[in-house]
């Protein structure tokens, strides 16, 4: 069970010395059982203290890394079951196969393939993380060539996926400075791979059969290694569920070590819609890697937005500075938009009147990252608030008229809104997506 | 059975909700849809008893959509404008029910009076045997008018009328209650509000097995995350013994999908998103898989192949493991 703030106070100096940055002893403890800061940041802390808060302070969930530089992958970490208790942290890694039967062009194509998959939506990238090379030959040799020609040309991280000790032992060492993921660790080959892993500096997924199999495993290995990731080895969805989640909960709320460690999960069907229909429910419940057979944009762009949605942190809206924008070559008779400041109203906006092809500005109101009816609800985008902040940004002082063009969705604030400030307000349409259409119609003359 | 299992202990579940009515209840449909009854978190068969599967809905209109993507007009090409042979369609694509909107009610969209719509809704239930849902065009003083006429018209066959909202739920609720039809309740992204939409029409006599609520949907992409979380948390304290939340959940996919930019978008203008009809479908299936996760019992959905893929993916969520 995790301690509480005083739990670790009674272990402290309590000095209040302030080296740890803190401003005192039992501050510093709240922010160790918060999980903000970590015991090492004490300088004074005695070894028996270390020894008692050092297992009891640990993160529930392993960290385990994979990839270097750019393609770094860091998973784990993870401290709740709920993103509504605080947050998830580290995004689920995203893993394509690529067959070892590929050689040559075929190969080369599909390293191209992959390496496109990096795609943009609301002003973010968005990307596979790991490529996972499959010993489908069965052969070590034609294993190592293609480990060796993805490793020379990809832009992700690796997933080497071999049961076979002796085709890993042949892949590994020329990729080791790369720090693949190497797969699989299991109750007939654990000692040889694992020792390899170690030999080698790079992590390890350990393959069960169930959640007792898996963990018995898991305690001989970490006995060993810690750089774990595990695969309970169902290939079931609703089992794979199941068996998540009741391991980060054991994780979490009993600390029991087994399982606290990141977890992969493969998609099983081979349809590529089903089979991200079925990583959907992987990045929802914990996965920390899906590996997928689907390569094509469209497929995996869905996936990338719903793991996007879900590693929202919910404790911090997604807002953009609530500012003035510009939004092409804009002219004094330019219209000026009004919405909030939460990222995705903006980015919504600011893509469909670059679509409109009429330059216009965009006023994004400070509604602390709240959407248009949230914070129309919560009394931040109603008339007052609106006026203010447009008033006070200057933005009419940049265009030779008064009006402004405010979201369908609030028309009901115009009347109010029109006689607190005595602009022109225009109501606009109530989606994002309406704009294009609006502002042909209503500025046909502004046309680039 | 593992011994390394950590099991919660609840002490209520979701109610058990039963949508259309065979003759011998009173009704003419020849199937009956029954949802909720769960007794864990989604699909956690080792923790308590999920004895219904989520189903799907298909959505069709009394007047043809103008704003419908082509991708959806294509598939609708023959039927839409005519409510009759599209709910036939949709059967045939595999709805489990119909989802039905009186856009034609709409003041702006046709204006039809309360008596043409409920001649719509009983057409629809000559033409199908699958249970309905039919909900008014939103527009408050309108819904009024025609929620008493069509419970009136399809009374004894056990409709969910929709939606009811914070500031318009009285008619609806009396009428549901009189004619005795399920009734779908609308809140803001909001479970403080949800909850309190739930005791206020419970107060008026509905009973809360009368209910099922729609905390709002948002799309894949767009806000999903605030529906996920609203949907743990309702899920949560529905199993925890709050009798306010634990209606079954039906979620209006399938519009708020359709108008997501990456489900409209062209390829021609966005490259690098591959294929729009994959790519629009999949965010229509992907934003209800999603939610399932979170706890949905009905998706009302637009494409048949969203439909497809949802009722798949329910089903292999539905093969109860051994651990």
């Amino acid at each position: 069970m995790a301690l509480t703030g005083l739990d670790i106070f009674k272990q402290l100096p309590k000095t209040n010395c302030k080296d740890c940055g803190s401003p005192t002893c039992l501050a510093f403890a709240m922010a160790l059982a918060n999980g903000k800061a970590s015991l090492d940041q004490c300088p004074h802390v005695s070894e028996a203290a270390k020894e008692n808060l050092g297992a009891a302070s640990a993160p529930p969930v392993r960290t385990v890394k994979v990839g270097v530089g750019e393609q770094e992958i860091v998973m784990g970490d993870e401290t709740v079951l709920f993103r509504h208790d605080k947050t998830f942290y580290h995004e689920t890694a995203v893993a394509v196969q690529v067959s070892d039967t590929l050689s040559g062009a075929e190969l080369d194509a599909k390293i191209e393939k992959i390496n496109g998959l990096v795609l943009e939506r609301v002003g973010q990238k968005v990307a596979i993380n790991l490529v996972a090379i499959t010993n489908c030959s069965g052969n070590a040799a034609t294993f190592k060539a293609a480990v060796e020609a993805v490793a020379a040309k990809a832009q992700f991280a690796l997933l080497l996926v071999s049961e076979d000790v002796a085709a890993l032992e042949a892949a590994l060492p020329a990729v080791a400075a790369k720090k693949p993921l190497i797969y699989a660790a299991t109750a007939e080959n654990w000692e040889k791979v694992v020792a390899l892993a170690k030999a080698n500096n790079v992590p390890v997924v350990v393959k069960g059969n169930g959640l007792d199999d898996t963990a018995a495993l898991v305690e001989k290995v970490a006995a060993q290694y810690k750089e774990l990731v595990i695969d309970f080895g169902s290939r079931q969805q609703a089992k794979t569920l199941a068996e998540h989640v009741n391991a980060r909960r054991l994780a979490i709320k009993k600390k029991f070590r087994p399982f606290g460690y990141p977890m992969l999960a493969w998609t099983s069907a081979t349809d590529p819609k089903e089979e991200i229909l079925e990583a959907t429910t992987y990045v929802a419940k914990y996965a920390s890697i899906v590996v997928v057979k689907a390569d094509e944009k469209h497929h995996l762009l869905p996936l990338f937005a719903w793991r996007m949605n879900i590693y929202t942190d919910p404790q911090k809206p997604m807002a953009v500075k609530a500012t003035i924008y510009e939004i092409g070559e804009v002219t004094p008779d330019s219209p000026v938009y009004i919405c909030t400041n939460f990222a995705l109203t903006y980015f919504a906006v600011e893509g469909e009147v670059s679509a409109s092809k009429i330059p216009g500005y965009i006023v994004a109101v400070d509604t602390d990252g709240a959407s248009v009816l949230t914070a129309w609800a919560a009394g931040k985008f109603v008339a007052e608030p609106i006026y203010e902040f447009v008033k006070d940004c200057g933005v009419l002082d940049k265009v030779n008229h008064n009006s402004i063009v405010i979201p369908g969705h609030v028309a009901i604030i115009s009347g109010k809104l029109k006689e607190k400030s005595g602009y022109d307000v225009i109501v606009g349409p109530q989606e994002a997506a309406g704009i294009p259409a609006f502002a042909k119609a209503r500025y046909p003359q502004l046309m680039k | 059975m593992a011994t390394n299992i950590l099991k919660e202990k609840y002490s209520s579940k979701i109610n058990t909700v039963t949508i259309g009515a065979t003759k011998e209840q009173g009704g003419t449909r020849t199937s009956t849809v029954t949802v909720g009854g769960d007794a864990s978190a989604p699909f956690l068969h080792y923790e308590g008893e999920i004895p219904l599967k989520p189903v799907a809905a298909l959505e069709i209109q009394d007047i043809a959509p103008t704003d419908w993507d082509p991708i959806l007009q294509k598939v609708y090409a023959e039927v839409s404008g005519d409510p009759v042979t599209w709910a036939k369609k949709a059967v045939e694509f595999g709805a489990d029910l119909i989802y039905l909107k009186l856009a034609g009610s709409h003041p702006d969209n046709g204006d039809k009076s309360p008596e043409e719509c409920a001649k719509i809704v009983k057409d629809v239930l000559a033409a199908v045997g699958v249970p309905l849902i039919v909900v008014g065009s939103g527009v408050e003083e309108k819904d009024n008018a025609v929620w008493p006429v069509v419970a009136e018209a399809a009374a004894g066959e056990n409709l969910v009328i929709g939606s009811a909202q914070q500031e318009k739920y009285k008619s609806l609720a009396a009428a549901c209650m009189v004619y005795k039809h399920k009734l779908l309740a609308l809140s803001p992204l909001d479970i403080n509000i949800c909850k309190q939409l739930n005791i206020l029409i419970t107060e008026m006599g509905l009973p809360a097995e009368s209910i099922l609520i729609d905390p709002s949907t948002a799309a894949l992409g767009y806000g999903i995350e605030y529906t996920y979380s609203i949907l743990e948390r309702g899920r949560l304290g529905a199993l925890q013994g709050d009798k306010m939340l634990a209606m079954p959940v039906l979620l209006q996919i399938g519009y708020e999908a359709w108008r997501s930019k990456e489900a409209i978008a062209p390829e021609e203008d966005f490259p690098n998103w591959g294929n729009q009809e994959e790519r629009a479908i999949l965010w229509e299936a992907v934003t209800a898989a999603g939610l399932l996760q979170g706890g949905a019992n009905i998706a009302v959905l637009r494409h048949p192949e969203s439909l497809r893929l949802l009722k798949k993916n329910s089903e292999e969520l539905m093969v109860k493991p051994e651990l």
